[in-house]
């Protein structure tokens, strides 16, 4: 079976101001959304204190909520989680009182009154002075993988290939973490780890269309760059195509059926896997272009005497 | 062309033959157990196999083995029920000479097990557990090591005669010095030059008086805060080896915290109790003159210090500290032969039993108080920000009448239940804390979750898996079906290089595993649609097989590499799952360079290399 018996000749550079110009109202729309809505921060950021509990028949929230509010804790935030039987607690750094504390007054504050069996599944206590440390560490972490990324590029590429696709990426994870705003998601520490891996992605994709890209500069000698880019993407289609979709039906799996601990981390990879195959058809060679990559950039380093060997 | 030599293809055999062997463990799963260790002396021998054989027999409880080791016992079971039901008729059959553990012990076989083969380690999101996340307290520990210097000063100017006014440390830190004249200070300034060369001091003046401000010196400091961490490490280590846990992990993290993993704890409430307390005994004189009653109400007279018992009452007690409880070597839970009550019988170091004996000979007759310290610490917002704020409870919860000189050996009554006996004894027994510390991360995941976490986990990525062998067969044709022998073999031998390191699988590590294979269909994929498009351009099928092979190798390496990139970089910034994630996703990328590009080479070869061919189907 081959869905791309002919390799197709679709002019993608020459939509490349529309796509650029559709990413950029994708780009200010994340920044509506995180100026708005935020981020979700969970407590591994916050700080604060996570109980999940398991009752044997579905519980009203609302009724938690009381039950919580009567034990002194009306700041907590009460969410559903899996089922109509989970709950899930977070309460924020609380003044004079230890985790340990915390917690047990919490599960005694929900056992009391009800004829529902409760179960604790999980307790997750983050002191601020942690949870400043993990957004550092999660910033500092971004970079790096950045960075790295700029470097790796520019030695085995060129320079300006490399800003090109690291430009890509950071677009990538704007668009990513936008959505995540967006639809609200918990961003804790598996969250960020979901979109440091969108960048390893959204990189991974890109690398294979310069990779193409390099080879068409060293072998077209006469056609232009814009052409040049425009064939090495048509001729990575079919890759391109087929590897989305088979990452896609893999997260899929894992997001209806891994439980609820990974599904948003699988959502997460599912939109920055759409995002990174977008970007790196419509978003990485036209800046790489619009920086002025020419053929010059991508030869290899030419050894003496070399001259008499590439007369035709 | 297309051929690989011999020594290749059987390294690339050898590969796999390995990678099944080390892989194998992970598929004999785990016994439900009960281990069994020493507290101190007590022997490992036939006699206590029978013990234990017995209280089980009793109890109706069968397990499915018993293996006696050098230096423990392990039973297996059928099922965590009966394991549990186990533990508690074990333990009260055992009494505190032994401490009961609950283990999951692997079934894997004793040929594996010769050649370092074990199963993976699974992360505490899998297995349930504890995950706990400590910090010294290094101000409580300066603070202290102050107040040492002060009572040792005290001694030091008096024993050589130099007259002083005051002693006492500042509320912002360092200790002042008063005297009554400069002569005075001269003498004291030459004397703490010779003899305490680890303070610094400065002359000031405090008021009228000439005075000299000493300040622990930073190089000191650092010292002592290096062995507060050392011994906090140790006292943890105790305490957590009397909580009875398998497999425990307590290791240094930074420069002031330590890392507390206690997999398959089910009671964590009592965990942390028993960790985030700190304890000490203080046994001091009953003030006898002076009137409780009246100083709760604000007078204390001088020398006494108010106190609360156990029912609230208020108590005067003598401001001398006899005794402090860092010199208790020993102390068990026990009842009283007497009168039936718990007791904790406690025995003292050498140098403690003199100082309890020279302070006990005067007092024989009268009340001294046992004192239980327990060092708290509450969050509090002040300002604005929230500050961790030590609390110290003092309570009395003891007071008994010298009958004799006391020394070595001595007991402490008036306690509650024998479980509070139990856990006083196993506070003192680890040893109070040369610094307090507290809890400034704690991750629980219950048993129950645990198992979902793996069932669920372990679904999602067996479906996925499966979806993408079946796609690659049906686009791919005969390829595909050998790419889908490479994915499997990756699989394997992902399995077999994280047995043998043994790295933590956690939830997120299992969506690593998946993530991977996805990428190694990718590479897959960018060789055959390489071959596809060389065979486009009408070249041979073996040029096209070469040249897919050659020309798809950059590729595949550029990008798996900076993927790797961004893996590395989660390992070393990520903690616990996300850990798990990286080293999953890192090593995978490894092992699908390896089976994508040499595994799937070496069968095309064998099946197309060195023949005439027509047509490929891929």
């Amino acid at each position: 079976m081959d869905f791309f018996k002919t390799t197709p000749k679709i002019d993608f550079m020459g939509v490349r101001q529309i796509a650029i110009g559709l990413s950029l109202v994708l780009l200010v729309s994340s920044f509506i959304a995180f100026a708005t809505r935020g981020l979700n921060f969970g407590i591994d950021f916050t700080g604060g204190t996570l109980i999940e509990v398991a009752y044997d028949r579905v519980v009203d929230l609302g009724e938690v909520r009381k039950q919580l509010a009567a034990a002194g804790f009306d700041s907590a935030i009460v969410q559903h989680v899996g089922s109509a039987k989970g709950v899930i607690v977070r309460i924020p750094p609380r003044a004079g009182m230890q985790s340990a504390e915390i917690s047990n007054r919490v599960l005694d504050a929900l056992k009391k009154d009800t004829q529902a069996s409760v179960e604790m599944r999980q307790v997750e206590f983050v002191g601020p002075q942690v949870g400043e440390e993990l957004v550092e560490d999660g910033g500092l972490a971004l970079i790096f993988a950045l960075f790295g990324i700029l470097v790796y590029v520019a030695l085995r590429f060129e320079l300006r290939l490399a800003v090109a696709s690291v430009i890509a990426t950071v677009h990538d994870l704007l668009l990513t973490t936008g959505l995540v705003s967006i639809l609200g998601l918990q961003f804790d520490l598996t969250m960020l780890a979901a979109i440091l891996t969108v960048a390893g992605y959204s990189i991974n994709d890109t690398i294979v269309v310069f990779d193409r890209i390099r080879e068409n500069f060293r072998k077209l000698r006469r056609e232009s760059p814009l052409e040049v880019m425009n064939r090495s993407i048509n001729e990575t289609l079919s890759r391109t195509l087929i590897t989305g979709p088979t990452s896609l039906m893999v997260l899929t799996a894992l997001y209806f059926l891994g439980g609820d601990v990974i599904d948003d981390f699988a959502l997460t990879l599912i939109i920055g896997v759409v995002i990174g195959t977008f970007s790196s058809i419509y978003i990485a060679s036209p800046i790489a272009l619009l920086l002025g990559v020419s053929r010059t950039d991508l030869m290899p380093v030419k050894k003496e005497g070399s001259g008499i060997a590439e007369r035709p | 062309m297309n051929r690989y030599p011999l020594w290749k293809n059987l390294l690339i055999l050898a590969v796999l033959a390995l990678g099944v062997v080390y892989a194998l463990p992970n598929l004999y799963g785990d016994n439900p157990a009960l281990q069994v260790n020493p507290v101190r002396a007590a022997p490992i021998d036939a006699a206590l196999e029978g013990r234990i054989a017995d209280a089980l027999k009793s109890a109706g409880l069968k397990p499915l083995a018993l293996e006696r080791g050098p230096r423990s016992i392990l039973v297996r079971f059928d099922d965590t029920e009966r394991q549990l039901k186990a533990k508690e008729v074990v333990t009260s059959a055992l009494g505190d000479d032994y401490v009961v553990a609950l283990n999951l012990a692997s079934v894997t076989p004793a040929w594996l097990r010769a050649i370092g083969a074990e199963p993976m380690f699974l992360g505490l999101d899998l297995r349930g557990g504890v995950h706990f996340l400590m910090e010294v307290d290094v101000q409580a520990a300066e603070r202290m090591l102050e107040e040492r210097f002060v009572s040792d000063l005290r001694s030091l100017l008096r024993d050589n005669k130099v007259r002083y006014k005051t002693v006492a440390r500042e509320e912002d830190g360092g200790i002042l010095v008063t005297f009554r004249d400069a002569d005075d200070r001269s003498k004291a300034e030459a004397i703490i030059a010779e003899e305490t060369p680890d303070l610094t001091s400065t002359r000031e003046d405090h008021g009228a008086d000439p005075a000299l401000r000493l300040r622990v010196k930073p190089e000191y400091v650092k010292e002592q805060r290096k062995l507060a961490l050392q011994q906090n490490l140790t006292t943890l280590r105790n305490r957590v080896n009397e909580l009875g846990v398998a497999e425990p992990i307590v290791q240094q993290q930074g420069e002031a915290r330590i890392v507390v993993q206690l997999p398959g704890v089910q009671d964590t409430a009592r965990a942390k109790e028993i960790l985030g307390a700190t304890a000490t005994l203080e046994f001091r004189m009953v003030h006898e003159d002076g009137d409780p009653e009246a100083a709760a109400a604000g007078k204390v007279p001088v020398g006494a210090k108010l106190y609360k018992d156990r029912n609230g009452k208020p108590v005067l007690l003598k401001r001398q500290v006899m005794l402090t409880g860092d010199h208790i070597i020993d102390a068990a839970s026990g009842i009283d032969p007497t009168d039936g009550r718990p007791e904790v019988p406690i025995t003292l170091d050498n140098k403690g039993a003199r100082i309890f004996s020279r302070a006990t000979k005067d007092n024989v007759g009268r009340p001294m108080a046992t004192v239980f310290i327990e060092n708290k610490v509450d969050t509090k917002t002040v300002g604005g920000k929230t500050v961790k704020v030590k609390r110290t409870v003092e309570e009395v919860i003891n007071i008994a009448t010298i009958q004799e000189q006391l020394g070595k050996r001595f007991r402490i009554v008036g306690l509650d239940n024998t479980e509070e006996a139990r856990n006083l004894a196993l506070l003192l027994r680890a040893g109070s804390l040369a610094a307090p510390i507290d809890i400034v991360e704690e991750r629980t995941i219950g048993p129950s979750l645990g198992q979902d976490n793996i069932e669920m986990g372990v679904r999602g990525a067996a479906v996925g898996f499966v979806l993408v062998l079946i796609f690659a067969g049906v686009y791919y044709g005969v390829f595909g079906l050998v790419a889908d022998l490479a994915l499997l073999f990756n699989l394997v031998l992902l399995v077999a290089l994280m047995s043998i390191l043994q790295a933590t699988l956690t939830l997120p590590g299992i969506a690593g595993i998946v993530l991977s294979v996805a990428m190694a269909v990718d590479a897959n994929v960018l060789i055959f649609e390489r071959i596809r498009e060389e065979l486009r351009s009408r070249n041979t099928p073996q040029a096209s097989i070469n040249a897919g092979y050659e020309k798809a190798f950059a590729t595949i390496f550029d990008s798996n590499i900076t993927t790797l990139i961004a893996g590395m970089v989660l390992f070393a910034f990520g903690t616990g799952p996300v850990k798990g994630f990286a080293v999953t996703l890192s090593l995978g990328i490894l092992t699908s360079m390896f089976t994508t590009v040499s595994g799937t080479r070496a069968v095309i070869n064998l099946m197309y290399g060195g023949r005439r061919l027509a047509r490929l189907a891929v």
